[in-house]
């Protein structure tokens, strides 16, 4: 039976106009969404996919337009709408959903006033209906204690209750089209874990039709029926979640999903293979497939001849591929290169920490407080930090945000003291020695790889004084014709091209800074380098090869690696070992395959479960953590863990302070459960055989 | 990697950057407008001693009105002369001088005083921000002219003492915008990893953070030097600017101004001249602030 689609794009094409003159965002576009299906489109950042959001809800901004095509509401074409119309429609029948959800919140009114407004506004009803709407729907988005939330302003909860607010206020007017741009990318895994899953019980529900669009193929995989891949503003393969994800016929997106580390993937079997390369800029597309110089199949005369279209693969009608060879395509032929992670002997211990606390003392300035006398409160932001690392060895330290990586980081570089406890580098303890009042060589050997590319090289000096200076600083070199050689050899270390040293940091994009960053952290030949989310600002597709690279150089030098991260797929793929925090306790450690093998401890259980796969032959099971992480001013008593734990036993948890329990071999869990359960545990992610043999 | 380091583009040399910077300036009429105003008075003062100028002291013939040809020796006065016979021309010329040299002065010192307590209270927070906050708001509290009259009055009327009041006045204001810049600035991964590998406070202060905040910078710093253009004038009208007889647009102003009803081009001129150099200043601020918010 044939439906008119909700919402249909036919050729879209949508311009800016800049500086520089035209620039075509999106060119080409086709989708169409079916009421109550879910549509993902995935891509990496720059690709247009948030455009098409934009133009859907025809909210370009100033310089943006559509430039060629139409899109089809209920089967009117939206261009030609008035403002009035438009208007009318956003909101009650297009509801969009944004990445940062204080964003969409107004900070100054209470929730239960902004919910009330959109009935008030697109409907007839009183006050009191669109409060009692507005309350029905903040218990449909699963917020515990609704009347409340209702009462309060965005900043006093949560993101991720902020995110349910913002999906109740789409939801409150009943719309026929949702939008939903990133709608967890600024949230915990398993907090986004909850959001997906509400997501997917509202479409059914509601018989809402979704737009969702995601960088992250695993989220895409829980959420949609039919995906797009677009890449640099054009969709380069479409078909349903089974056709793409299983028969992939585009080389851009088989490197995608080549280049992210699924549970498949092994270190020696199968390596992860990134994409060489990086997104040719708007004015700087080649002719022909847009995505051919990173093509591993790329034939001259065939790939940059003229414009390609998009076509349909044989016997499947809804399946297409903007690709001129797909039929021909051996896919053995390839000759992109893996990133090779040799097993690596680890030596001595290097870093030992025994017991370091930490613990944050805040000044309450209220009155009240004074009197009381209570007016000093201690954030125990690490607690009991026990762990060694090995020569050469990995160590990731998973865990969400405010576990206390980070400040267990700034103890480790000494921009903080430990409260109690050592810290022993090399047999010295520098728990209480400050930056400044370490040696050189000391600061040289524990060096640090920072979170976001755009912020770790400054801006205003050239790459190579940059480099030169922490040469000079740690006393690796002083002549300055021997600085210069040592700056060419950290630039040929991270595989950049010498002449970099002269530009400056803006000349640079997100990958090459980050190798700049790790030039700069291995200028001191460091015993060991923290390495806090190194690659999770960047695209999927430069990840795989910044990742490569810093293990490379780490085997080489036998570096120890600190690998700071919240991604489990990534710890499981490169890690020898993992130390699983939450709010500042140590919850878990053990070898890699200790970790990810049961016995669990149910924290980690429950992140497992949460990590979106983008594989179908991949079955994990499916646990929701309720509520957020607590805060660490704050934290409950006994088992950090025991607010949110779906495993709890009993009161137990709630006074005492879970013991350290020895699986054996080291592999370390903190929780107060009896040996049997911990033994009738089942491996949370299962890989369905046959399938995965492939 | 070949693809990864397609953008070959060659680093240009310092001079070229500064004519690639003064292109962009062509993006913005204002911006470019207001630069011809400020180029036009420095061009002026900076060819002053050699244009064929009447001495701006000497007193000639009193009360010639502009473009009077029946000057004694023949010559021509364009702008007329004032009550004491002086050449108006001449003395605007000279006044620009004065006017240039002091509001650059004045504005450069205040900015190093204001940046550096900027920069100190920012980044290191504590008790030296609670001390120099503390002294800022103190400074900020008196009403300028009264603090510019204190201090002249005090130290008497020169140059040095009109930069002195100048940057008592706006090193304060000055040390707000940089301290909110480096509040900001410091939580940049660059400059932990300054900190992780051992820089002290001050290689960060002026070689990590400084040079980051000079966008907005130069924008203040652009409609601060319109303000001491005014101060200056202002300081000239009430008898409290540089000393005597050199010519100065805000004296110039007071000495004439009883004679408006019948002579009133002796202080329209210098008004005119006053108000044409602040106007540069703040048009070439509003354009560099336009064109800032472009990109």
């Amino acid at each position: 039976m044939e439906q008119t689609p909700i919402l249909e794009c036919r050729n879209l094409c949508i311009s800016y106009d800049t500086r520089g003159g035209e620039i075509p965002a999106v060119i080409d576009f086709n989708m169409k969404v079916m009421p109550g299906k879910g549509v993902g489109i995935v891509g990496e950042s720059g690709c247009g996919k948030s455009t098409v959001a934009l133009a859907i809800m025809q909210y370009l901004g100033s310089n943006g337009y559509i430039k060629s095509g139409e899109i089809f509401f209920h089967g009117r074409d939206m261009r030609t709408m008035s403002e009035e119309e438009l208007r009318s429609i956003r909101g009650s029948k297009i509801a969009m959903i944004y990445q940062e959800p204080m964003a969409s919140l107004n900070p100054s009114m209470k929730i239960g006033e902004q919910l009330a407004e959109v009935p008030l506004y697109h409907e007839d009803v009183t006050k009191e209906e669109a409060m009692q709407r507005a309350l029905e729907l903040l218990e449909a988005v699963k917020l515990p204690d609704p009347p409340r939330i209702l009462d309060s302003y965005p900043h006093q909860i949560s993101g991720g209750q902020q995110q349910r607010v913002v999906i109740a206020m789409a939801l409150l007017s009943k719309p026929d089209l949702l939008l939903l741009d990133e709608p967890t990318t600024a949230l915990d895994v398993t907090v986004e874990r909850g959001i997906v899953e509400l997501v997917n019980e509202i479409s059914a529900e509601f018989g809402t039709a979704m737009v969702y669009i995601s960088h992250n193929l695993g989220l895409i995989l829980e959420t949609c029926d039919r995906v797009t891949v677009m890449y640099s503003g054009e969709a380069v393969e479409d078909g349903t979640v089974e056709e793409v994800f299983d028969d992939m016929k585009h080389p851009y997106t088989s490197g995608l999903f080549a280049s992210i580390p699924l549970p498949g993937a092994d270190k020696n079997e199968r390596p992860l293979v990134p994409i060489p390369g990086q997104l040719p800029l708007p004015h700087q597309r080649p002719t022909g497939c847009y995505f051919g110089p990173r093509c591993a199949f790329f034939r001259d005369g065939q790939c940059n001849q003229e414009k390609l279209p998009m076509r349909t693969v044989e016997g499947n009608e809804g399946h297409h591929v903007r690709c001129v060879r797909f039929e021909e395509i051996d896919w053995s032929e390839g000759d992109h290169t893996s990133v090779a992670v040799k097993s690596v002997d680890s030596g001595k211990v290097v870093l030992s920490v025994r017991n370091m606390k930490k613990y944050y003392e805040i000044k309450s300035s209220s009155i009240l407080a004074m009197i009381r006398g209570d007016n000093v409160k201690t954030v125990k932001a690490n607690e009991n930090i026990n762990f060694d690392a090995r020569e050469a060895e990995t160590v990731a330290i998973v865990g969400e945000s405010g576990c206390g990586k980070s400040t267990f980081a700034k103890v480790l570089m000494g921009l903080e003291d430990a409260t109690d406890g050592e810290v022993i580098l090399n047999g010295k303890d520098l728990g209480q020695i400050p930056v400044q009042k370490r040696s050189p060589q000391t600061v040289g050997h524990l060096q640090m790889v920072f979170q976001n590319p755009f912020d770790t090289l400054n801006p205003s000096h050239s790459v190579g004084s940059q480099i030169a200076r922490v040469i000079r600083k740690f006393g690796v070199e002083k002549d300055p014709n021997k600085v210069r050689e040592k700056v060419n050899d950290l630039l040929d270390l991270v595989k950049l091209p010498r002449d970099f040293a002269h530009r400056r940091p803006r000349q640079l994009s997100g990958g090459q800074k980050q190798r700049i960053g790790i030039a700069r952290a291995f200028a001191g030949n460091p015993a060991v380098v923290v390495a806090d989310e190194p690659v999770s600002a960047l695209d999927v597709s430069v990840q795989a090869a910044v990742t490569g690279l810093l293990t490379e150089i780490q085997n080489d030098l036998r570096s120890t690696l600190l690998f700071i991260s919240h991604d489990l797929s990534v710890v499981r793929y490169l890690s020898d070992r993992v130390v699983v925090m939450y709010l500042g306790h140590i919850v878990e450690q053990g070898t890699t395959d200790e970790v990810f093998s049961p016995p669990y401890h149910p924290y980690t259980e429950a992140l497992l479960s949460a990590v979106p796969i983008a594989d179908t032959s991949v079955e994990q099971k499916q646990i929701i953590l309720e509520g957020d992480i607590p805060s660490a001013v704050n934290p409950p008593p006994g088992c950090p863990f025991q607010t949110r734990c779906p495993r709890k036993i009993g009161s137990i948890c709630e006074t005492d302070v879970p013991p350290v329990k020895d699986m054996g071999n080291g592999h370390m869990v903190t929780c107060h459960l009896d040996t049997d359960v911990f033994e009738a545990m089942e491996p949370v992610i299962v890989m369905q055989e046959g399938e995965a043999a492939e | 990697m070949t693809a990864e380091t397609q953008n070959n583009d060659t680093t240009p040399s310092a001079l070229g950057k500064f004519f690639t910077s003064v292109g962009l300036l062509r993006e913005s009429p204002i911006a470019i407008f207001g630069l011809s105003l400020i180029l036009f008075w420095v061009i002026l003062a900076i060819l002053a001693p050699i244009l064929p100028l009447y001495d701006p002291n000497a007193p000639l013939e009193p009360f010639k009105f502009p473009l009077d040809g029946s000057a004694k020796n023949d010559g021509l006065y364009w702008l007329g002369t004032d009550h004491k016979g002086r050449d108006i021309l001449s003395r605007v010329i000279f006044g620009a001088q004065q006017v240039l040299v002091w509001a650059t002065t004045a504005t450069a010192v205040a900015y190093i005083v204001g940046m550096l307590m900027g920069v100190v209270a920012g980044y290191l927070g504590g008790w030296w921000d609670e001390v120099i906050s503390f002294i800022s708001n103190i400074l900020l509290s008196f009403p300028v002219i009264v603090l510019y009259i204190i201090i002249i009055t005090y130290l008497g009327a020169t140059g040095f003492n009109i930069v002195l009041a100048v940057t008592f006045a706006s090193a304060p204001g000055i040390m707000r915008i940089v301290r909110g810049l480096v509040l900001d600035l410091r939580t940049r991964d660059y400059i932990f990893a300054a900190q992780t590998r051992g820089e002290s406070p001050l290689y960060i202060m002026i070689v990590e953070l400084l040079p980051n905040a000079r966008g907005p910078l130069i924008v203040d710093a652009c409609l601060r030097l319109g303000y001491t253009t005014i101060t200056i004038a202002m300081l000239g009208y009430l008898g409290l600017g540089l000393p005597p007889p050199d010519p100065d647009w805000g004296k110039m102003i007071a000495e004439t101004q009883p004679l408006g009803s019948f002579a009133g081009h002796m202080a329209v001129v210098p008004a005119v001249a006053i108000s044409s150099l602040v106007l540069g200043f703040n048009l070439l601020a509003d354009g560099l602030r336009e064109i800032s918010m472009k990109d």
